[in-house]
C-alpha cells in the first residue's frame, strides 16, 4: 500500500517549495518503499535516502549534496543509520532499498555530525561560526543544526592565514579574496574542497573552468590555471558555481555589499528566447540579486551572465524618467509632464493624419515588452491609428519561420520543449550559436552531447559547439554564407537517393503525391554534395556522413537560428528544414522536432500578439472576415483588411513622404536594422516620432517625444519563449518612471480617443484568450498555477502542449515545399571580395543598450572583425588593429581579430556597440516572401585604418547634439 | 522605395513561386495580395502600366489577375 503520493515531476521539478532535495529526481516505473524515522515512505527506486527524506520533510544535513547535481559523497556530514548494516553510511550516495529501516538523528550520529563541522570550522575560522552577518551561508546553518558552539582544535597546516602560529609567513597562503569577475567575489580562505563549484561548472554549465589546487589541508578550489583568476579563466560567469557553494566562499558582491534579501518574487528574465525564470531577491525596494529558479521549467535552476548578474541598467544614472518633448531633432530636450507629453504626442500624430492620410503613421511593437503590452500596441495602430502598419523586430529575425513553417506544418512555432532534448540521439543546429546566444539551452545541449549524443553543426564559423572542453561535434559543414538552401537540399539528397526516408512516416503523415513530386525534384543529380560541394564550401563525403547520420537516428532533432532566417531565401531554408525532419519522420514525439531558437526573450509572443502588418492575433490573416469580424465586435471599430506596412516598407516610403509618424515602443532601429544611412534617411523625414524606451538610444536621437519606459521588474505580465512557454513576469518594485508600459500605451490610446480602461494586465490576457483560439485557455490564474504552460492551451489541451504536432500537424497533411536554390544578388568581386557574416557574443545583448550599461562591458567592451590569419596576412590587418570595414552600402571602422574561426573569405562581427555602427555596411536585400533583412550576407572589403569613418564622427556629433536635456521649469 | 528595389521584392518572390508546382501567377498574386500594402502595390501596377520594365512576366500577369478581381 503506498501511504505518500509521489509528487508529480512536472510541477514539482526539482524541489518542493523551492526545498533543496539533496539529490536529483529519479524517473523509474518502479517503486519502493521504505521506513525513515518511523515514517513510512514510497519513492522511485533508484531514489538516495536522502531525497526520500526529503520528500516526508525530513531535512539531513548536509554540506557537498544539491539536487541539481548527482551526489558525490565527500563531506560526511548526511550520514545516517540504516538497521542491518554496519557503520553510518552517506544518506546522499546511498540508493533506498524495499524494507529499509533508517534513522537519520541518532546520538551517534549526531556526534559524528558535530566532529565533521568542527574540523572543517577548526580549519576555516574566516567562515566564522556564530557570526550572524552572513546567515546565506549553509555551512553555518548546519553548524547551528549540529550544536557547534566553540572550536576545540588548533588549525593544522593550510592555506587560509597569512602568518603560521611561529609568526612566520605562512608559504601556503594563496594571498587572500578574487575579486576579478565583476559580480561576484571567491575568498579561498572559506573554501572546504567540497567540490560543489567544480562540479556545478562541468555537469551543468559545462565549461570546465574550475580545478582542485593543492593537496591535504593545503587543498582550495581555483580558476583556470595557476597565474589566473577569474576573469582570466575559461569562466562565462553564468553564477553556478556560486549558487551551490556552501559556505560563502563564492559570493554574490551585491550581498557583500547590500546584505541578505528579505522577500523574493519569481520572475522571468527578459533578455534571452530561453526565458529563464528567477527569483527575484528583494530587501525592501532593492534588488539584491537574481537566483535562477529550479521550478523554472525552460531553465531548472540554471543561467547565464545576463540574467543572472547584468540587470544594473534597470537603476542606471542614464535612465530617462521624465516625459520629453521637442519641436525639431535639433533642439534639446524638454522636459514636460505625462499629460503635456502624452497630448502633444495624440495632437502631432493626429495631425500628420490629417495632413497625409489615415495610413500616414504607424508603430513597432517591442519584442522586450510583455505579450500584453504588444497586444495593446498593435491594437492601438489597428483601432485607434486606424491602419494595419504594425510591425516587429520579429520582422528582422523569425519573420522567415513564421512563413516558413506556416507552410509546411500549419503554424508558426518550435515543435517541441526544451526538455525534449533529454531524448535526442542526434541534432543539427544551424545558423545558431546557442553558447552565446541562448546559453542556458546551449549548456543543456552540452549536457546531452556529454550523454553521447551526436551532433551535427552547419555554420559558416566554429562556435563552441563544434568544438570546445567536454565536447565535440560529430560533424561542422562550413556553409558559405548565402548557400543554406543548397546545403539542406544536399542533405535531402542523399537521404532520398540513399533510400534514408521513413516511408510509413511520409505516407501517414504528409501528402505522398506531393511528396513524389518533391522526390523527383531532390534526386536530380544537380543537388548532389558532389555537385554542390565548391558552391558551398563543404566537402561531399562530410555532407553525406552527416546526412546519413541524421536521417539514421533514432530521435533526430532540428534546431536553427538567424544563420538560416536572415537571408535573402532565409523562407526558402526554413521549408527546407521542416522537409528534412518530415522525410525522416522526426517530427510529433519527444526528443525530435524543429525549433527556432528566438532571438529576444519575447520575439515568439510578439509575433504571436499579432505584431505583423498582414495578421491579427493568433496568426490569422487580416483578409480572414470570420476573425476581423471577431476583434471589430469586440474593440468596437471596423478594421481595415488590407495589409500593413513592414518596417523596412514604412522607412522606404518615409524616405518617399507618405509615412510621416511613429510610435515605436522598446526598439532601436538604428542600431539593429540594416542599411543605417536609410534607417536614418526614414527616421529624419518623419514629422513626428514618438519613442517609447529606458534610454535615449540611437533612434531616440531621431525622436520629438519621449516616453519613458519601465523595465521587467517594474511590471506584470508574460513573456512567451521560444518553446511557445508563457512564462509570468511579475512587478517586483514600482516603475521609477510613475508607470508601467501597458499603462502609457493606455493612455496614449485614450487621449487619441479610445475608451480603455484596463486596471490590471491579466484583463488583457483574458481579452487575448477570448479573441484567439490557440490561446482559449490562458489566464494569469491557470499560469500561476502551473508555473507556466505553452500554447496551444484550450479546450484539447487543457494544461498547454509541449510537443506539437502528435497524430497530425496543425494543417492537417504536412507539405513538402520544393526548394530550389536561387543564390542572393549579394555577390563577392573584385571591390568586396570577402562575404562578412554576423552573430552575437555572450555577455551583450542586441543593441547593447542594457548590457552596456552594466559591468559585462568587461568582457566585451566593443565589436571586434573576426578575419581569418590567411586573409589578415595578405592584407597587412594586424591583430588588434584597426581596419576599415566597406560594403556598397557604406563603411565603418573596427578592430580585428584574426582567428581560424571563420574560413578564409569570410569576416565576422556582432552589432551590439552603437560606436562601431556594424549595420552602415548591411544590405537592403531580404527575404523574398517576408522582407526579413539579408544581415548574414554582405560581400566586403577589409583593410588597415587609423581611425573612425565620417559617418562614425557625424553620429556621434549627431547623439552629442540630439541627447542634450533641458530640465523642465520649476 | 525605388523601383529598383520594388522590381527586386517582386522578382524574388516570382522566382520562388515559378519553381513550385502550383500556378506561379496565382501564386505570386496570392502573396503580393497578402503581404504587400495598398501603396506598394499602386507603386507595382503604375510600373506595370509604364511597361513594366525589369518584371518577371509572372509578376505582370499576376498584376493583370490582381486588377481583374479587385
Ligand atoms: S560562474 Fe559558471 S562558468 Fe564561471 S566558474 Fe562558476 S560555474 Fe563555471
Ligand atoms: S539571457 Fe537567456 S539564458 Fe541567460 S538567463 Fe536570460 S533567458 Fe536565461
Ligand atoms: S552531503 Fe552526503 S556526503 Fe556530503
Amino acid at each position: 500500500m503506498k501511504d505518500f503520493i509521489i509528487p508529480d515531476p512536472r510541477y514539482y521539478g526539482t524541489g518542493l517549495d523551492g526545498a533543496d532535495m539533496g539529490t536529483p529526481a529519479v524517473d523509474s516505473d518502479q517503486v519502493v518503499t521504505l521506513s525513515i524515522d518511523g515514517f513510512a515512505v514510497t519513492v522511485p527506486a533508484g531514489t538516495s535516502v536522502m531525497r526520500a527524506a526529503a520528500t516526508i520533510g525530513i531535512d539531513i544535513p548536509k554540506l557537498c549534496a544539491t539536487d541539481t547535481l548527482d551526489a558525490f559523497g565527500s563531506c560526511r556530514l548526511c550520514l545516517v543509520e540504516i538497521d542491518g548494516r554496519k557503520g553510518t553510511p552517506a544518506s546522499c550516495t546511498t540508493p533506498v532499498a524495499e524494507n529499509m529501516v533508517v534513522h537519520t538523528s541518532t546520538e551517534r550520529i549526531n556526534r559524528i555530525r558535530k566532529g565533521v563541522i568542527e574540523l572543517y570550522a577548526s580549519d576555516h575560522p574566516a567562515i566564522g561560526i556564530g557570526d550572524p552577518a552572513n546567515g546565506d551561508s549553509r555551512f553555518q546553518e548546519m553548524a547551528a543544526r549540529v550544536g557547534l558552539r566553540e572550536v576545540r582544535y588548533e588549525p593544522g597546516a593550510n592555506h587560509v592565514f597569512t602568518h603560521g602560529p611561529n609568526g612566520a609567513e605562512n608559504p601556503l597562503h594563496d594571498g587572500g579574496v578574487d575579486r576579478s569577475n565583476p559580480y561576484f567575489s571567491y575568498d579561498p580562505a572559506k573554501c572546504i574542497a567540497c567540490s560543489l563549484c567544480i562540479r556545478a561548472c562541468d555537469d551543468i554549465q559545462g565549461t570546465f573552468a574550475l580545478t582542485m589546487e593543492g593537496r591535504g589541508f593545503d587543498t582550495r578550489m581555483s580558476a583556470g590555471g595557476a597565474d589566473d583568476n577569474y576573469l582570466t579563466s575559461d569562466c562565462v560567469s553564468c553564477g553556478a558555481c556560486v549558487q551551490v557553494c556552501p559556505t560563502g566562499s563564492l559570493q554574490e558582491n551585491a550581498v557583500i555589499e547590500i546584505g541578505l534579501p528579505e522577500r523574493e518574487i519569481i520572475t522571468t528574465c527578459a533578455y534571452c528566447g530561453v526565458g529563464c525564470n528567477f527569483k527575484a531577491e528583494m530587501k525592501g525596494d532593492q534588488l539584491v540579486r537574481m537566483v535562477p529558479w529550479k521550478d523554472g521549467k525552460a531553465n531548472h535552476g540554471h543561467s547565464c551572465v545576463k540574467g543572472r548578474f547584468a540587470w544594473g541598467y534597470a537603476n542606471h544614472g542614464d535612465r530617462i524618467l521624465k516625459p520629453m518633448i521637442r519641436d525639431r531633432i535639433t533642439d534639446p530636450w524638454q522636459e514636460v509632464s505625462w499629460e503635456v507629453a502624452l497630448s502633444e504626442a495624440a495632437r502631432r500624430l493626429r495631425a500628420v493624419q490629417e495632413k497625409y492620410g489615415r495610413t500616414s503613421i504607424g508603430g513597432l511593437t517591442s519584442s522586450r515588452c510583455t505579450n500584453e503590452e504588444t497586444y495593446l500596441v498593435q491594437k492601438l495602430i489597428r483601432a485607434v491609428f486606424g491602419n494595419n502598419n504594425t510591425d516587429t523586430c520579429g520582422r528582422v529575425c523569425h519573420s522567415p519561420t513564421g512563413y516558413g513553417l506556416g507552410q509546411a506544418f500549419g503554424t508558426s512555432a518550435g515543435t517541441q520543449d526544451f526538455d525534449s532534448v533529454e531524448h535526442t540521439d542526434v541534432f543539427i543546429i544551424m545558423g545558431a550559436n546557442p553558447t552565446d546566444a541562448h546559453p542556458v539551452f546551449g549548456s543543456k545541449l552540452k549536457q546531452q552531447m556529454r550523454r553521447g549524443a551526436k551532433m551535427i553543426v552547419i555554420d559558416p564559423r566554429r562556435i563552441d559547439l563544434v568544438q570546445s572542453t567536454g565536447i565535440k561535434a560529430d560533424y561542422h559543414l562550413p556553409v558559405r554564407p548565402g548557400t543554406n538552401v543548397a546545403i539542406v537540399s544536399a542533405l535531402a539528397h542523399v537521404i532520398v537517393t540513399e533510400g534514408l526516408i521513413d516511408e510509413d512516416f511520409i505516407r501517414n503523415r504528409c501528402d505522398w503525391d506531393e511528396f513524389q513530386h518533391y522526390a523527383e525534384f531532390i534526386t536530380d543529380p544537380r543537388h548532389s554534395p558532389e555537385n554542390l560541394a565548391e558552391l558551398t564550401g563543404v566537402p561531399a563525403d562530410v555532407v553525406r556522413g552527416a546526412a546519413r547520420l541524421y536521417a539514421t537516428a533514432k530521435n533526430g532533432a532540428i534546431f536553427y537560428g538567424l544563420g538560416v532566417t536572415e537571408h535573402s531565401q532565409g523562407s526558402t531554408a526554413v521549408m527546407g528544414i521542416a522537409n528534412l525532419a518530415m522525410m525522416t519522420g522526426n517530427l510529433g514525439r519527444d526528443g525530435v522536432g524543429v525549433s527556432p531558437l528566438r532571438g529576444q526573450n519575447n520575439v515568439q509572443g510578439s509575433c504571436d500578439m499579432g505584431s505583423f502588418p498582414h495578421e491579427l492575433p493568433g496568426y490569422r490573416h487580416l483578409s480572414d472576415d470570420v476573425t476581423r469580424e471577431l476583434f471589430e465586435d469586440m474593440w468596437g471599430v471596423m478594421l481595415d483588411k488590407e495589409p500593413g506596412l513592414r518596417i523596412n516598407n514604412m522607412l522606404d516610403a518615409a524616405v518617399d513622404g507618405t509615412f510621416k509618424g511613429m510610435y515605436i515602443q522598446g526598439e532601436d532601429i538604428m542600431q539593429s536594422d540594416p542599411d543605417t544611412r536609410h534607417v536614418a534617411a526614414g527616421l529624419e523625414s518623419m514629422e513626428c516620432v514618438v519613442i517609447h524606451d529606458l534610454f535615449l538610444n540611437g533612434t531616440a536621437d531621431f525622436a520629438h517625444i519621449f516616453l519613458p519606459g519601465s523595465t521587467f521588474l517594474e511590471k506584470d505580465g508574460t513573456f512567451t519563449n521560444s518553446e511557445r512557454r508563457i512564462n509570468r513576469v511579475r512587478k517586483v518594485m514600482e516603475p521609477k518612471n510613475g508607470y508601467a508600459d501597458w499603462e502609457v500605451t493606455q493612455m496614449l490610446a485614450n487621449v487619441m480617443g479610445a475608451d480603455w480602461s484596463y486596471t490590471h494586465p491579466s484583463q488583457i490576457m483574458d481579452e487575448i484568450a477570448a479573441t484567439t483560439p490557440s490561446f482559449a485557455g490562458v489566464s494569469f490564474d491557470l499560469i500561476d498555477r502551473l508555473g507556466s504552460l505553452q500554447w496551444p492551451c484550450n479546450e484539447k489541451a487543457p494544461e498547454g502542449t509541449p510537443v506539437m504536432h502528435v497524430g497530425e500537424f496543425v494543417r492537417g497533411k504536412g507539405r513538402f515545399l520544393i526548394t530550389e536554390y536561387i543564390p542572393t544578388d549579394e555577390k563577392t568581386g573584385p571591390r568586396f571580395p570577402l562575404l562578412l557574416t554576423t552573430g552575437r557574443t555572450l555577455t551583450q545583448y542586441n543593441a547593447g543598450v542594457q548590457t552596456q550599461r552594466t559591468a559585462n562591458t568587461v568582457w566585451y567592451e566593443e565589436d571586434l572583425l573576426e578575419i581569418h590569419p590567411h586573409d589578415a596576412e595578405v592584407r597587412g590587418v594586424r591583430d588588434g588593429a584597426y581596419v576599415r570595414l566597406a560594403s556598397r552600402m557604406g563603411e565603418t571602422t573596427l578592430r580585428a581579430l584574426i582567428t581560424d574561426r571563420v574560413s578564409p573569405g569570410v569576416v565576422y562581427t556582432t552589432f551590439h556597440h552603437a560606436t562601431n555602427q556594424t549595420n552602415v555596411v548591411t544590405t537592403d536585400y531580404s527575404d523574398w516572401a517576408t522582407n526579413c533583412p539579408e544581415y548574414k550576407v554582405t560581400a566586403v572589403q577589409v583593410s588597415p585604418s587609423n581611425g573612425p569613418t565620417e559617418w562614425q564622427e557625424t553620429q556621434a556629433r549627431r547623439a552629442e547634439i540630439a541627447r542634450r536635456v533641458l530640465p523642465a521649469a520649476e | 522605395m525605388t523601383d529598383e528595389k520594388m522590381i527586386h521584392m517582386a522578382n524574388q518572390i516570382a522566382a520562388f513561386f515559378e519553381t513550385q508546382p502550383e500556378d506561379a501567377v496565382a501564386a505570386v498574386a496570392d502573396h503580393l495580395e497578402k503581404f504587400w500594402e495598398a501603396r506598394m502595390k499602386a507603386q507595382l501596377y503604375a510600373h506595370v502600366d509604364r511597361g513594366g520594365k525589369g518584371l518577371h512576366d509572372s509578376v505582370i500577369a499576376a498584376v493583370t489577375r490582381m486588377r481583374e478581381t479587385a
